[in-house]
């Protein structure tokens, strides 16, 4: 052989420019779909209403929306990006919630002071989320049967143990005080003669001004905004993250560089479950009751956020950005609807062709890279 | 001649009735690349996972750098120093290059006495440049995801890998398998790269020029049992062929 050095560079680049520049649009679309769609709301609402769409209350407004979305769908992520799926976190934020409004309930009538229940709230709430997500993921890994119908079961399963517990569907009689943690917020302004700008502190107004009122970044808010920063340490940062990835990317190649995968796959069902058992805590919080129906309508547009933002189904890709940019789209979409009048069923409708759009695009991005599939 | 590395004597595996590797036997010394020829069936892939840990044999004996050892899982040959690269290489295509070498060994930052682990991203970044560069291979970029690399590409990261935690014989299945012509010529450069670092290698193969281009040393397989053994520089490749099929069989002719 005659030059070695010359041998062994592999340095010709394996994409041209072209193709680059395609694969970076595939991958910022999702954001600049949504600034597009927060254009034409603005323009819309403001032609054809009196409303404003880009409003500090709207927009708190779709902030509070997307709480439940985003909380089922931020451990969802991390469950496809494995080459999993999670079916049963809307039953299991039921249960979540059901359990929490019992143990608030029991703890503040056994003496309990109002924030320790709701501490307790969560423990209850988050804990036997967590233990339906031990048993999806011992089911899924140990026994070796498909994520689909493990989580169906369950679902199934912890939607009869929700309506069980819940004494016919709603948990009542919660301390009133409780409203405060699920509604008051970080800040509030109020606009006008005597309003202002207030912080952790409610201020004390009445009559016109209450109307004029506005809370911002309520406790809901800013405790989905915590476990998003801590999802996007996880997945960015940590060796949990990196896992995820390879186990989703390649099954065989994690298995043969001695990842854990069986224990990984255990505790990614475990997040899920957990994050769907927050939103449901937060649920009882807002609206002070217990509610065995509360998730069950939420699974499937929590799923479409995570693909919205670029979670493949086949495992392997996807961020939390990507999925907050997702449940945004969803919860942007169905607002501006309602403020343009448009009737409820066209949500859906839009909804659904946002979701198979964005699997066309993903799929184009495949296309371009003649990838092999996912699993060589 | 120095103590070979890997010995194997008298091995046997069998699958019910089936004998796939009938008392094979054989060396592999420090510094050569060892080609073993063989049709489909000829039990050259299950020779290779009774020293990778894969299957575990039914007699005989393997002695690791000079100590007999057994291997009941893969992970054991591994952390002995066996590297065993198959077609599909065990590369995640979605992450990059670093994070595949260190896949399942991954560099942490410690923060609050361990409690907080974070990826060591900056300096996995910098091992993997520094042992792709003892290999002498260089790439465009490190830090995007392996999907966007070629066949050959891979393979060297898959090598520089084994190279990067230490492997003390390599064992590479069919490496120039689906490559173009050039990219064969790259990774074939780099056997011949990891021979001169005094890495042994084993090439599993039926690519006859491949063969000619690297191995030091020849075993040919049929039905389960070696029927030779030749220096590359005594045979060639009709000879090869005769004993790939059957015509020839020196435990024959010397029996």
């Amino acid at each position: 052989m005659t030059d070695s050095k010359a041998m062994a560079g592999f340095d010709e680049p394996a994409l041209s420019a072209g193709k680059r520049a395609i694969l970076l649009i595939s991958r910022l679309w999702a954001w600049v779909f949504l600034a597009l769609m927060i254009v034409f709301f603005v323009v819309a609402v403001g032609v054809f209403s009196s409303a404003t769409f880009l409003s500090v209350r709207n927009s708190q407004n779709i902030l509070v929306a997307i709480v439940p979305v985003l909380l089922l769908g931020l451990g969802q992520t991390f469950v496809i990006i494995a080459a999993g799926i999670d079916l049963s976190v809307g039953w299991v934020m039921s249960l979540a919630s059901v359990l929490s409004a019992h143990a608030i309930r029991a703890a503040f009538n056994a003496g309990v002071p109002l924030f320790l229940s709701v501490v307790l709230g969560f423990v209850a709430g988050v804990g036997g989320a967590a233990l339906v997500g031990l048993v999806n993921g011992l089911i899924i890994a140990k026994l070796k049967v498909p994520a689909f119908i493990v989580t169906l079961g369950t679902s199934f399963i912890v939607r009869g143990m929700s309506l069980l517990f819940s004494e016919n569907t709603t948990v009542i009689g919660l301390p009133e005080g409780i409203r405060d943690y699920g509604n008051e917020s970080l800040f509030y302004w109020v606009r006008g003669e005597g309003g202002g700008f207030y912080i952790l502190d409610k201020p004390e107004v009445s009559g016109e001004l209450l109307r004029s009122m506005d809370r911002i970044l309520a406790w809901p808010v800013v405790i989905t905004a915590v476990v998003v920063l801590v999802c996007l340490f996880l997945l960015k940062r940590t060796q949990f993250g990196r896992h995820t990835y390879a186990i989703g990317g390649n099954m065989q190649a994690a298995l043969r560089t001695g990842i854990p995968v069986d224990r990984h796959i255990i505790k990614l069902y475990m997040l899920s479950a957990s994050t769907a058992g927050v939103a449901g805590v937060l649920s009882t919080l807002r609206f002070t009751a217990g509610s065995a129906v509360i998730g069950d309508p939420l699974l499937l547009s929590s799923i479409a956020a995570v693909i919205i933002g670029g979670v493949s189904l086949f495992g392997g890709a996807g961020s939390i950005i990507g999925t907050v940019i997702g449940a945004l789209i969803i919860a942007v979409l169905t607002t501006g609807l309602v403020m343009l009048n448009v009737p409820a069923f066209w949500q859906f409708i839009v909804v659904g062709a946002v979701v198979i759009i964005a699997v066309l695009i993903d799929q184009s991005r495949d296309l371009i890279l003649g990838r092999r599939g996912r699993g060589t | 001649m120095s103590e070979p590395i890997l010995s194997i004597r008298h091995m046997v595996k069998r699958f019910g009735g089936l004998v796939a590797v009938n008392d094979v036997s054989l060396d592999i010394n420090p510094g050569e690349v060892v080609a073993l020829l063989g049709d489909n069936g000829a039990g050259k892939s299950t020779l290779i996972k009774c020293v990778s840990g894969v299957h575990l044999p039914d007699e005989g004996e393997i002695r690791f750098e000079g100590r007999p050892v057994s291997f009941p899982k893969p992970i054991d040959a591994r952390s002995a120093g066996i590297e065993t690269i198959y077609q599909d290489l065990a590369l995640a295509n979605n992450l990059d290059v670093p994070a595949n070498i260190f896949l399942g060994r991954e560099a942490k930052n410690r923060y609050l006495g361990g409690l907080v682990k974070t990826l060591n991203d900056k300096w996995m970044l910098g091992q993997a440049e520094q042992s792709l560069a003892a290999l002498d291979i260089r790439f465009p970029s490190l830090t995007q995801p392996i999907e966007s690399l070629s066949g050959g590409q891979r393979q060297a990261v898959a090598i520089a890998r084994a190279i990067y935690w230490k492997a003390r014989l390599m064992i590479m299945d069919e490496p120039t398998n689906n490559l173009g012509v050039p990219e064969q010529q790259k990774v074939l450069e780099l056997i011949r790269r990891l021979r001169d670092q005094g890495v042994p290698v084993i090439l599993i193969t039926h690519t006859m020029p491949d063969v000619f281009a690297v191995a030091d040393r020849i075993i040919v397989m049929h039905r389960g049992r070696k029927v030779t053994e030749k220096r590359t520089g005594e045979t060639n490749a009709s000879e090869l062929v005769q004993y790939m099929v059957g015509a020839l069989d020196d435990t024959r002719t010397s029996a």
